[in-house]
């Protein structure tokens, strides 16, 4: 994705390496992703689905 | 001993063989209180050898702190892919927190194949919303070594 926009960077974290990075984002399963440390999305979902969750709740990318 | 298979290495040989652009990944590292970066290195040295669109250049976490906080990096280990297009060194904004171990190798090799000029996989729809992110956005996927 972060290769699809010149605005997104992506972090792959490896959350046991970085136990207060994976406790500041409560990580309580994998994979998490958090978006601007506003959307969260637990588990793998579809593409398509991963896409409209990521963004629609920021308000971008409609 | 080589921590990549003969046939994974025979595999991703041919994988990278289909690069078309140059891809190097930067590490940062430390040398005290950072018990991956090791493994790391040795995980990362693996990949050169397997193609010479493949380069590592190592970045020291404490001595070069302004050259990772220009990348958004705060610690170690971590890497950040650049690839090369035409005469430009370009930022893909993929990064790995982490030892690429387990899986997160496989991200690491995508995430590859993709700087060095893989088409995107995702689908045409996907890839039209997200050219239409306007602001800056930080996206980080939590995963564990397995």
């Amino acid at each position: 994705m972060a290769f699809a926009s010149p605005q997104i960077t992506a972090y792959a974290v490896e959350a046991t390496e970085f136990p207060d990075l994976a406790r500041r984002y409560r990580v309580t399963g994998v994979p998490k992703t958090v978006v601007d440390d506003e959307v969260e999305i637990l588990g793998a979902l579809p593409e398509s689905a991963f896409v409209e969750q990521a963004l629609s709740k920021l308000g971008i990318g409609n | 001993m080589a921590l990549i298979s003969p046939s994974d290495q025979e595999r991703l040989r041919e994988s990278f063989a289909e690069m078309t652009r140059p891809v190097r990944l930067l590490f940062f590292t430390q040398t005290l209180d950072c018990e991956t970066c090791l493994q790391t290195r040795q995980i990362l040295d693996e990949l050169p050898p397997l193609s010479d669109k493949i380069a590592i250049e190592e970045v020291n976490l404490i001595l070069e702190a302004d050259k990772a906080k220009t990348f958004g990096i705060d610690r170690a280990p971590a890497i950040a892919v650049m690839y090369q297009d035409h005469e430009e060194v370009v930022d893909s904004r993929i990064r790995f927190l982490g030892a690429p171990a387990g899986y997160e190798f496989i991200s690491l090799v995508h995430a590859v194949l993709l700087a060095g000029g893989r088409p995107s996989q995702l689908s045409q729809e996907s890839r039209a919303r997200l050219a239409a992110v306007n602001r800056l956005v930080t996206m980080q996927v939590f995963t564990t070594p397995t």
